[in-house]
């Protein structure tokens, strides 16, 4: 019987993660502190989308729009009606829901290349809306918030999410949040069905579970954490447009989730730690740096097809969760 | 004008965006068809096929037909060369595994658009038509070249189907979508096989550019909305159903045309891109795909 709450080597392992992570807030030079604090907020993204691709099997090309709805629902709230931090996060929270569980109803009575296409499509939809209301939104060029709108309120005191130390802090507590939930979630009873449905869905029908009810969960949480990660890029970085939503962003997180290890706890942030810096450093090094993207992508699915955690998972270390 | 010229205008303008349509959605279809491969690459083997169609056509002075003519054989083949060899070297040894095949297409898609971007540039350039007559309707002038781009679109589409149908070669791609095993057993070169279907969709897609490119310029990002497209079309007409390709092609071509004339194109590409999205999930096996074997 598997406890639900890690033990031994896997916890010492995440702990130990979360406090190197925590360490490099005060090691880091400025700029790689804040590419760090840009990449612990897209993990999440990156796990959000690996809830549903990894763990369920369900490979979408819309996640941009649970991204884009948290984002938007914090940013566009914050913008024109001045709310604080705390409501509009909220806000994108379930905006991100409320269209997870919209279009995963819709999508999931679909499966495979057909999925794949609907939620693309879905995603396009979402994004063309975001244009068409270019007067609330003004569309590619995005809405910038104020300063001072990005305060966190507490009882006795207040952050301010535009200094860079804060920032990189709030970002790394949203992803511990996360990184928790997914560690729990893979030993809990209805991660397992999630994994044993990807593995083979008849089966699981023969058994007796209601399938599509389980994707349908596994599609709301994958779009909520979607959303929390868009909803903290809006208030962290004060940047809300529609380049969000675009086609690119729900490649991304699948990109990031494939290098990293599907399936993985930590695939997701090793994933797109890499794919960072190795953006970043082609791009210091040559203007051609999606050639550069294009031919590491092809040799990573090649040589490492089970991405980086996967393949050490897979050769190494087969306790890793 | 009154509203009967405006809508022929917009429907003679939606057959050349549905001529073009289905003739990519074709090379995405049979790829897809035969070797199960979703390629993302598809809209970059487009680009580059207009991208050295202003290449081919640039390097011959004279009449411009003679530059043109020359990019309609020469851009094709490149490109089916390229396809061939990323087959060759990436997808085959893939072992065609759907996840990752896509990954790959996307790697190849970064590939061609950076080389693209490098060597060609950001610049959007025209490619002189091969000529330039305009036929006289009751309300307007129409370019002639629009109208033969439709008709050789149709030609290449009925070539398709004569091989696909009537030779030895679509027997054998047809066998290998059926059974893949069992076509090896029986020595079809299979990986062969594959190959070559690869290098003919992207063959398809790059005729199918060199036709636009007097129409719409040549650019190294032109690739991106007739892949939405034709995934669309793809889909709509229902798997490997050439005859659903083409119906697609025209429902979304004319749409398109029709629609954003008379609407806000945003408006008119949301609505569009909505409704096939609801066709799909009332009807997941497309218009004319049997149901899923």
């Amino acid at each position: 019987m598997i406890s639900l709450l890690p033990r031994g080597k896997t916890l010492v392992l995440h702990i130990g993660i979360v406090l190197v992570l925590l360490a490099l807030n005060f090691i880091l030079p400025e700029y790689h502190r804040g590419v760090f604090s840009r990449v612990l907020v897209l993990a999440v993204f990156a796990m959000g989308y690996n809830i549903a691709f990894g763990y369920t099997g369900l490979l979408s090309l819309g996640h941009a729009m649970f991204f884009a709805a948290g984002l938007y629902g914090a940013g566009l709230t914050i913008y024109h009606l001045d709310w604080g931090v705390w409501p509009a996060f909220a806000t994108g929270l379930a905006a991100g829901l409320a269209l997870a569980l919209l279009v995963g109803a819709l999508a999931l009575r679909t499966t495979g290349v057909a999925f794949m296409i609907v939620t693309l499509m879905f995603a396009q939809v979402f994004y063309l809306t975001t244009l068409y209301f270019t007067t609330y939104t003004r569309g590619e060029e995005g809405l910038v918030l104020r300063q001072q709108a990005r305060v966190l309120a507490f009882p006795g005191g207040a952050l301010d999410l535009s200094d860079p130390s804060t920032r990189y802090l709030v970002a790394l507590t949203l992803f511990t949040l996360v990184l928790g939930a997914v560690l729990f979630l893979v030993r809990a009873p209805f991660g397992r069905s999630l994994v044993a449905i990807k593995e083979n869905e008849e089966r699981m029908r023969m058994l007796g579970y209601d399938v599509f009810a389980n994707k349908l969960l596994s599609v709301a949480l994958s779009g909520l954490v979607c959303a929390a990660s868009g909803a903290a890029y809006a208030v962290l970085f004060g940047y809300v447009g529609s380049g969000f939503a675009a086609i690119q962003y729900s490649i991304l997180p699948l990109l990031w989730v494939l290098l990293g290890g599907a399936a993985t706890t930590l695939g997701p942030l090793i994933g797109t730690l890499l794919m960072f810096y190795v953006i970043d450093l082609a791009s210091s090094h040559t203007t051609a740096h999606l050639l550069v993207v294009g031919l590491v992508l092809i040799g990573l699915i090649l040589y490492f097809p089970k991405g980086i955690v996967g393949t050490i998972r897979e050769r190494w270390a087969p306790w890793l969760p | 004008m009154a509203f009967g010229p405006y809508l022929l205008l917009a429907t003679l303008e939606g057959l050349v965006t549905a001529a073009v349509l289905s003739l990519m959605a074709l090379g995405l279809s049979l790829v897809f068809g035969v070797m199960r491969v979703v390629n993302v690459a598809h809209g970059e083997f487009y680009m580059l096929g207009a991208v050295l169609a202003w290449w081919f056509s640039t390097m011959l002075g004279g009449h411009p037909a003679v530059g043109f003519l020359l990019a309609l054989v020469l851009s094709p083949l490149v490109v089916a060369a390229v396809a061939f060899v990323a087959e060759r070297l990436v997808l085959s040894r893939l072992n065609y595994e759907p996840e990752a095949t896509i990954v790959a297409t996307i790697g190849l898609l970064y590939i061609i658009q950076q080389l693209a971007l490098s060597f060609y540039g950001a610049d959007a350039r025209p490619v002189e038509a091969p000529f330039s007559y305009r036929i006289q309707l009751p309300w307007f002038g129409y370019s002639a070249y629009k109208l033969a781009v439709i008709a050789a679109s149709m030609v290449m589409m009925i070539g398709t189907w004569l091989v696909l149908t009537r030779t030895k070669i679509g027997l054998v791609m047809r066998a290998t979508q059926y059974d893949r095993e069992t076509a090896q057993a029986f020595g079809i070169p299979v990986g062969k096989v594959y190959a070559g279907v690869f290098a003919l969709g992207a063959a398809l897609a790059a005729f199918a550019a060199v036709l636009i490119v007097p129409i719409q310029q040549a650019h190294y990002l032109m690739g991106h909305d007739p892949l939405l497209l034709s995934f669309i079309v793809v889909i709509i007409g229902g798997l490997g159903s050439l005859r659903g390709t083409v119906v697609a092609a025209i429902l979304i071509g004319l749409s398109d045309g029709i629609v954003s004339m008379f609407f806000s194109p945003t408006l008119a590409k949301m609505l569009a891109t909505f409704l096939v999205a609801m066709v799909l999930v009332f009807r997941p096996q497309g218009l004319f795909g049997a149901a899923a074997r």
